[in-house]
């Protein structure tokens, strides 16, 4: 499609009973589809597929009509998810994208897995996807040649249509649909995916999918769902984790009006996992008569063992921790005996606080229980694990519950975690009537799956030519298995995966350490997760190193990551390569596109000229989700804030790219998102409570503050496509500090770094 | 009964008068395009236009609202094509879009009193809306954009 098509969101618009048009998330460029679908029964229409015309998998529907449906069964939450993943069916298949419909797919096993985090969505099914727009080409394909008394081979589909270009004949998806669906659906080995050349879209920019329903207000949130007789409940919940409530006087609330009814709920049994943390649910008929009403609760809290929780306190502990050996991780050569032996010996230890997601949409769920029922409407990065936690908390079985995907705004991996959805079922189940909970800001930042706590020890003994003969890094945060598995104190091999034991390295003596480290809150995973606090520790060393060898950063992390190779176990000194779950064979560590992008990032940025010029720039370069990004941060001196980031530069290897303009937008937000980390963000804790609750204290990268450019660039490769989500946070903080000390000598080892 | 008009519409409120007028739109009168982020004036998902000034309506009494006209993303425009909104498809800004009702609703306050406003006044007119996703510089962009072009 040309890059001015018109975009027209078709929406499925039905009068609720309080006036207000809902709409499901149909989505298309333009509207076409659906003609002759009978109109939804329900505010929020299903998503499966009609049962006419032909439809080879659960992702692709083609009707008599010609009309083009593709499930997207990932959620969309800003990343694009559903111009891209639908975008592979469609070229595929040969559509024009002027008529395909996009619907978002409920939470269904048979879609397969529908995570999405741990930018995992184009990177592990990207064949897949392909896969099911091919096999609907291969049908309607059969279907022509059938007719046609031609090999299949002989023919082509394109536009919207199958061609037999030899005797220049065609005939429309439509009209094909009739035949082709009595063909058998052949075997995924059977059917072949096109050579990439004739793949039209993939690689160009797509318009926004829904922009008009965004900027007219009408793209319907979580929140936004609206059933009729629906309640809205808000929730106090134990403050400190591990707490329980033990009783507490509703009379107050009860009072106020429009307050129906009071819920107690219950504490979560053993370790958290993704129970909601129970506490008192105040039922209202509007949002304001619920927080005023939970405002006047009297409540009589059991803080339990974690009530002595003190972020100052622990951060020493953590550095007590990484100061005695830790459990070896990775080993190659002998770093402790070329440490011991060593004359010239670098040490830092860095520090990360805990951060809340933050999402711009706090946590909310629609739910509707009934006997033998429950359906929801909620932003979940899960769907099936939505439905999974559903039946436990209410006891029912899987089979009965359904689970709508509505937009999500924002996810950042709080919303993977289900305690809100099955918080909002229970409710609905002890009010015998449709509810949404809503959490309030303060909810949403205080009672969150915190991104972990840590602490690092980097060492490194230096030759006196300036080499670096043994580098040794102890790492110490409380791991995410401990949300599921309170004993667990030390990191999962995935999360040393994230920036210590993938880590290439030119250095004949290598050894990291995980060092204990027990959870006092839930620990959950935020974008970009480990990378963030590995990714500035190492990112901000190699900036020491170069000082200390008198280098410019640059050459030191590049002699640092030593010649294009490819890693592998042995040349690591780790059993596995922890590979973000894919395969080495097609995601390998190639140190050569990590030194591509850190040369690309300093040609785009001008390393040398702007340095020569006297400007304050840093360079990091981190390789996560088997995607390589390097970025460049130039800041100045500011008046009232200390310093400013005036301009950032990123460059991206994330192998074969989808629809460039999303990633583009990634990239961009990513250099935000890791600024707020670098310079704002922090949750501290004191007796078991965060000290934030808003943005005022939990504070973010605001527009002024904003660098005036930040120019993405994206190298272009057929590699297999690698993560975009998360890649592009990592490299920014180091970046950041090693700008920060360009400017003012001033080393900070500790996020955030202190701003006006 | 509070009375007011709200796009352009006649509107009688039976609610209590310090119920947010956040709350009174969305779930009084089913205008869910302005967003509940904060609750305390932090975030500016809530903007909306209060007899054509930006408020944040999570902290304005609906009582406050009384006798006057109310705009709200919904009701910028007849057909969503105000020149913000086009500039903001054109240059897709949003990632989430979560925030970007009441971003637009800012800047839309500020087209109407600066109409070529500066980068300093587009910083200085959105700097209390929060976009966690990150685009900034394209909702700049697009302001610039929407306001006929580039600015000293």
């Amino acid at each position: 499609m040309s890059a001015n098509a018109s975009i027209v969101l078709l929406r499925r618009s039905f009068l609720v009973s309080v006036g207000l048009a809902a709409t499901g998330l149909a989505l298309g460029w333009v509207e076409d589809a659906h003609a002759g679908t009978p109109p939804p029964a329900s505010p929020w229409p299903a998503t499966t597929l009609p049962a006419d015309g032909l439809k080879p998998n659960v992702f692709v529907h083609i009707a008599t009509s010609g009309a083009v449906t593709i499930v997207c069964h990932r959620s969309e939450m800003g990343q694009g998810i559903t111009s891209s993943l639908p975008v592979l069916i469609a070229d595929e298949l040969g559509a024009n994208m002027k008529r395909v419909t996009i619907l978002q797919g409920d939470g269904d096993a048979a879609y397969g897995d529908q995570n999405t985090d741990g930018s995992r969505s184009v990177r592990t099914i990207y064949q897949d996807m392909r896969k099911a727009g091919a096999t609907a080409r291969v049908m309607l394909i059969a279907a022509a040649a059938k007719r046609w008394r031609v090999p299949p081979t002989e023919c082509v589909a394109r536009e919207h249509q199958v061609l037999h270009e030899k005797s220049k004949r065609a005939l429309p998806f439509g009209d094909l649909v009739e035949e082709a669906r009595k063909l058998a659906v052949p075997a995924a080995k059977d059917v072949a995916l096109r050579p990439t050349a004739e793949l039209e879209h993939i690689g160009k920019p797509l318009p926004l999918l829904d922009g008009p329903g965004v900027v007219t207000g009408k793209a319907a949130y979580g929140a936004d769902v609206v059933l009729p007789g629906m309640l809205t409940a808000v929730i106090a919940r134990p403050p400190v984790v591990g707490g329980k409530l033990i009783k507490f006087d509703g009379a107050k609330a009860l009072a106020i009006k429009g307050v129906k009814k009071l819920v107690e709920l219950t504490a979560p049994v053993g370790s958290p996992a993704f129970q909601p943390r129970g506490g008192v649910a105040v039922v209202a008929e509007d949002t304001w008569s619920a927080m005023k009403g939970r405002a006047a609760l009297e409540l009589f809290w059991d803080h339990g063992p974690n009530a002595s929780y003190d972020s100052t306190q622990y951060k020493k502990q953590l550095s007590e921790s990484v100061r005695k050996p830790g459990r070896s991780v990775r080993n190659f050569g002998d770093a402790d005996a070329e440490l011991a032996k060593s004359k010239r010996i670098i040490e830092a230890e860095y520090h990360v606080p805990h951060l809340a997601h933050a999402a711009m949409e706090p946590l909310v769920c629609v739910a509707k229980v009934e006997k033998d029922s429950c359906e929801v409407w909620a932003p979940t990065q899960n769907p099936q694990a939505s439905k999974k936690e559903l039946a436990r908390a209410l006891g029912m079985d899987a089979a009965k519950i359904t689970v709508h995907v509505t937009k999500l705004g924002g996810g950042f991996g709080r919303k993977s975690k289900q305690d809100f959805v099955a918080e909002a079922a229970l409710v609905s189940r002890a009010m015998g009537a449709p509810v949404r909970v809503q959490w309030t800001r303060a909810d949403d930042i205080q009672h969150d799956y915190f991104h972990t706590v840590s602490t690092q020890l980097l060492r490194a003994s230096l030759a006196a030519d300036g080499k670096v003969t043994a580098w040794h890094h102890r790492t110490a945060f409380p791991p995410i298995p401990s949300t599921f598995d309170a004993t667990q104190k030390s990191p999962s091999n995935g999360e040393l995966g994230q920036g210590v034991t993938d880590l290439p390295l030119d250095v004949p003596n290598v050894r990291a350490e995980a060092c204990e480290a027990p959870a006092h809150v839930r620990i959950g995973w935020l974008r970009s997760v480990c990378n963030i606090f590995h990714g500035f520790a190492v990112g901000s060393f190699i900036d020491e190193l170069a000082q200390a060898k008198k280098v410019d950063t640059k050459t030191a992390l590049l002699e640092l990551l030593g010649p294009a190779r490819v890693e592998t176990p042995s040349t690591l000194g780790v059993k596995k390569i922890e590979n973000y779950g894919m395969s080495t064979d097609i995601h390998p560590i190639d140190v050569g596109r990590m030194r591509n992008v850190v040369e690309r990032v300093a040609k785009i940025s001008s390393w040398a000229n702007r340095q020569a010029e006297g400007k304050s720039l840093g360079m990091a370069c981190h390789r996560s989700f088997n995607a390589c990004v390097a970025v460049v941060v130039s800041v100045v001196s500011h008046p009232r804030r200390g310093f400013a980031v005036d301009e950032a530069w990123l460059v991206v290897d994330a192998g074969t790219v989808i629809n460039p303009d999303r990633v583009r937008s990634q990239m961009e937000g990513a250099v935000v998102f890791g600024m707020s980390i670098a310079m704002h963000s922090s949750i501290t804790m004191k007796a078991g409570v965060p000290e934030q609750s808003n943005f005022h204290d939990y504070r973010l990268i605001r527009m002024p503050e904003t660098p005036k450019r930040i120019t993405v660039d994206i190298i272009p490769s057929s590699a297999p496509p690698g993560g975009i989500g998360e890649p592009g946070v990592p490299p920014v903080a180091a970046a950041i500090a090693n700008a920060v000390f360009a400017l003012t000598g001033v080393r900070h080892r500790e996020l955030p770094i202190p701003v006006g | 009964m509070i009375t007011m008009t709200v796009n352009g519409q006649r509107r009688d409120l039976d609610v209590d008068p310090d119920m947010p007028l956040l709350w009174a739109l969305r779930d009084t009168l089913g205008l869910t395009g302005t967003k509940y982020g904060c609750g305390e004036a932090l975030c500016g998902a809530c903007v909306v236009h209060l007899d054509g000034s930006a408020v944040r309506a999570c902290v304005t009494p609906v009582s406050r609202a009384a006798g006057k006209a109310v705009t709200t993303i919904e009701g910028l425009s007849a057909t969503g094509d105000h020149p913000l909104q086009k500039a903001w498809v054109e240059l897709g800004v949003p990632q989430c879009g979560y925030c970007q009702a009441g971003q637009i609703m800012s800047a839309a306050a500020l087209l109407k009193k600066v109409p070529r406003p500066t980068d300093k006044q587009i910083e200085g007119s959105l700097a209390g809306n929060i976009c966690r996703c990150g685009a900034y510089n394209r909702i700049r962009e697009a302001v610039r954009k929407a306001a006929g072009g580039n600015t000293p």
